[in-house]
């Protein structure tokens, strides 16, 4: 047997037999993938009979593909098939930039400035909040509640004087990766009754906010590492001319950072286009996104496969196209990640 | 509330003079003067990192906060709007042992012979590393964790003992572990055979890594819904097939271990992906002379990775199984969609527990079941750090 196995000339050669099984293998496995997506695209041509009378394979071949699912979507139910649409275009759209905006701050602020809060504030803090928003749900004005609370914070921390524990970058940075852990619905149900108390529920805003948040450590994880390969020199002649952070952050950090930038909006976007925890929890009918509005479909259109597999298909084409267009810098990205841990 | 949130963050910056505030090094420590014109460009500093922090703090911390506290109430609703009642722990103790026992934690039943053959193993297993926790000198915090660790896991697989015998029934914190362990089990090997035929020098490679990339960015719902339109026996595409064995008629859907299967292979489907890219770039950046070494001596295609690459391949490993259970962990959309939970409650997770609860406005046990879920992600990836991560990172 090691005989066979024995690589003796160029190194990458392989010998034929050995190639016919890779590629076995290999084509196996694209058939896995591929022809699930396949399935959804014939199905989609398909009318009622042809599911009902047992599978049919080949358009043209076992079946005429007719357009009557695709129609009945676009044309009669026109509203309710694009307003999901729309919601979930609007809604990955904006959360992503915000997410990209707020993190890439961040992370560019944790890598280069010192930061050094101290312990004592930031319970202080906590706890002033904690009191602000009970005193809110118990009905106080909320401008006493903040007034109030802005008071007892700026007292106490008179008291407490400028002493004690502080917390570093790495600290703060480990934090907000490590919100990636927590399961989103331990948070899920308090973020659902403040929107309703902020009257937000069921609009585009609250699930913009909450994927802002959501997609928040992805963000700063990914272009923290991407600024710390950046080269420190031009930054700090443009600090030297007198540039100020803000200017050096816009006009030399990110232009240099355009392609990590790219590759995390796309990734935070696909994250933002597939969610489904939250939007099962604070959407009911209008600001539905497409994931929701699919899966809803259940009751009164379960076994109407033709339906079903355009609404699927309008659903993850975007996904499918962005994929592609990320392929190369996922892998890198990720690999950045997992090796950082 | 802009002074209330602005005020902790002039905390949060350095005191450093205006002109040079890019981190060097050199002359920072010097540079500390608490002059009153240090003021705005402290602020500018905060400003990088405070929309973040706040954001993260109100969407995260602070709920994370009022849920422990809606997990010790019951909600109920009272003239004119609704109460919440303290009730301590009794939103847990229902899990544990009280009316919702069998939901979360199963069915129990009086474990076969092979049952105690298992457990009787396991047990030993972890008694044996427990000891040697004592023995071998890693200090009291590491005894405490091992200990801990043992009494854990042997609950853990006591539990899956006597839930898994003929006539018992496991609950959802069992499927969700299932879910787990079978996903990365079989995710990991099928994405490292994948990875490793991706990185040979084979035709059309390129094609093959779009292409097996693509499960892991589409819509979980979009895999679930053509999951049931595939895996429909009747009228799906592999219907001859399941005519041929007689099974046309039937539905997985009514069988526990059936919908499982369904839901675990849609997991499948979407995350081998994730583990055949991290693992083929991490194969691709493998330094080459080892391996050129390797094979002058003449080592097989086989041994080059069994022996040489898959050792080095260890680190990445142990993070992708850290990544891939804390997210694992969260699973919903798959079994909402593909089987509601069902039959019965055969394949709900813990967040689909925690979303049932909540429809039915058992806001207390909803919250005590997300709970439930957080200190179970907590304590498996805290241990999975601290028995194993460690190690294998280092092991390279």
């Amino acid at each position: 047997m090691a005989r066979v196995w024995r690589v003796r000339r160029a190194p990458t050669a392989l010998p034929a037999w050995l190639a016919v099984v890779f590629y076995a293998a290999l084509v196996t496995w694209a058939a896995v993938v591929l022809f699930p997506l396949y399935w959804i695209v014939v199905t989609s041509f398909k009318l009622p009979i042809h599911v009902y009378a047992g599978p049919v394979y080949l358009p043209f071949v076992d079946f005429m593909p007719s357009l009557h699912a695709w129609r009945y979507l676009f044309v009669d139910l026109r509203n309710d098939t694009l307003r999901p649409f729309e919601n979930t275009v609007i809604v990955a759209l904006v959360s992503s930039t915000l997410a990209l905006v707020l993190g890439t701050g961040a992370g560019y602020g944790l890598l280069r400035f010192h930061y050094r809060p101290r312990l004592s504030a930031i319970l202080l803090f906590t706890a002033t909040a904690v009191l602000v928003i009970a005193a809110m749900a118990e009905r106080v004005h909320g401008l006493a509640a903040i007034g109030g609370g802005v008071l007892l914070f700026l007292l106490v921390r008179a008291v407490l004087g400028r002493s004690g524990r502080t917390v570093g970058n790495d600290d703060i940075a480990f934090w907000m990766i490590s919100q990636r852990m927590l399961p989103p619905v331990a948070v899920v149900i308090p973020i659902y009754v403040m929107f309703q108390r902020l009257s937000l529920l069921d609009t585009r805003a609250a699930l913009i906010i909450t994927y802002t948040a959501v997609n928040l450590p992805i963000v700063v994880w990914l272009m923290r590492d991407y600024f710390r390969n950046i080269s420190l020199e031009l930054e700090e002649s443009a600090a030297i001319d007198g540039a100020s952070p803000y200017r050096i952050f816009w006009s030399i950090v990110l232009p240099l950072a355009t392609p990590g930038l790219a590759a995390t909006f796309l990734l935070v976007l696909v994250f933002s286009w597939n969610e489904y925890l939250f939007a099962l929890f604070l959407t009911s009918a209008n600001a539905q996104t497409l994931p929701l509005s699919i899966a809803a479909q259940n009751a009164t259109r379960g076994p109407m496969w033709w339906y079903m597999s355009v609404l699927i298909l309008i659903m993850i084409t975007p996904v499918i196209a962005m994929a592609i267009a990320l392929e190369r810098y996922i892998a890198k990205g990720l690999l950045v990640g997992a090796l950082k841990g | 509330m802009s002074k209330a949130v602005d005020r902790p963050g002039a905390e949060e910056i350095p005191s450093a003079p205006g002109a040079r505030r890019i981190k060097t090094g050199a002359g920072w420590g010097a540079a500390r003067l608490r002059a009153a014109a240090d003021w705005p460009a402290r602020q500018v500093t905060t400003s990088f990192v405070l929309p973040a922090v706040l954001l993260l703090f109100f969407l995260s911390i602070f709920p994370l906060l009022v849920s422990a506290y809606l997990s010790l109430t019951r909600f109920q609703f009272v003239p004119g709007g609704f109460a919440l009642r303290w009730v301590g722990l009794a939103n847990y103790g229902k899990l544990l042992v009280g009316i919702e026992q069998s939901h979360f934690l199963g069915v129990p039943k009086p474990p076969t012979v092979v049952g105690w053959l298992l457990f009787g193993l396991a047990a030993s297993v972890l008694l044996l590393f427990a000891v040697r926790g004592i023995t071998s000198a890693s200090g009291r915090r590491g005894v405490v964790g091992r200990a801990a660790f043992a009494v854990v896991a042997g609950a853990g697989i006591w539990l899956a003992v006597r839930t898994l015998t003929p006539g018992g029934f496991p609950g959802t914190l069992l499927t969700t572990l299932i879910y787990v362990v079978v996903g990365i089990t079989v995710q990991y090997w099928l994405g490292l055979w994948l990875a490793f035929l991706c990185a040979q020098e084979v035709a059309g490679r390129r094609f093959f890594r779009v292409v097996f990339l693509l499960p892991m960015m589409i819509t979980p719902v979009g895999i679930a819904y053509t999951f049931r339109i595939l895996m429909d026996l009747g009228k799906g595409p592999f219907a001859p097939v399941w005519r041929a064995l007689g099974l046309a008629e039937v539905s997985w859907a009514n069988y526990a271990w059936g919908a499982r299967l369904v839901v675990m292979l849609g997991d499948i489907w979407q995350w081998t992906p994730f583990m055949f890219i991290v693992l083929l770039a991490a194969l691709e950046s493998l330094p080459a002379e080892l391996i050129e070494a390797a094979m002058v001596d003449g080592a097989s295609r086989w041994q080059l990775f069994w022996r040489i690459s898959w050792p080095q391949l260890i680190p990445v490993t142990s993070t992708l199984i850290l990544i891939r259970m804390i997210e694992a962990f969260k699973i919903i959309d798959l079994p909402n969609v593909l089987t509601n939970g069902g039959p019965g409650t055969a394949t709900e997770s813990l967040t689909l527990h925690a979303f049932m609860a909540w429809r039915t406005l058992d806001i207390g046990g909803s919250a005590a079941v997300a709970y439930m879920l957080l200190f179970v992600v907590t304590f498996a990836a805290l241990s999975y750090v601290n028995l194993a991560h460690r190690r294998l990172a280092e092991a390279a």
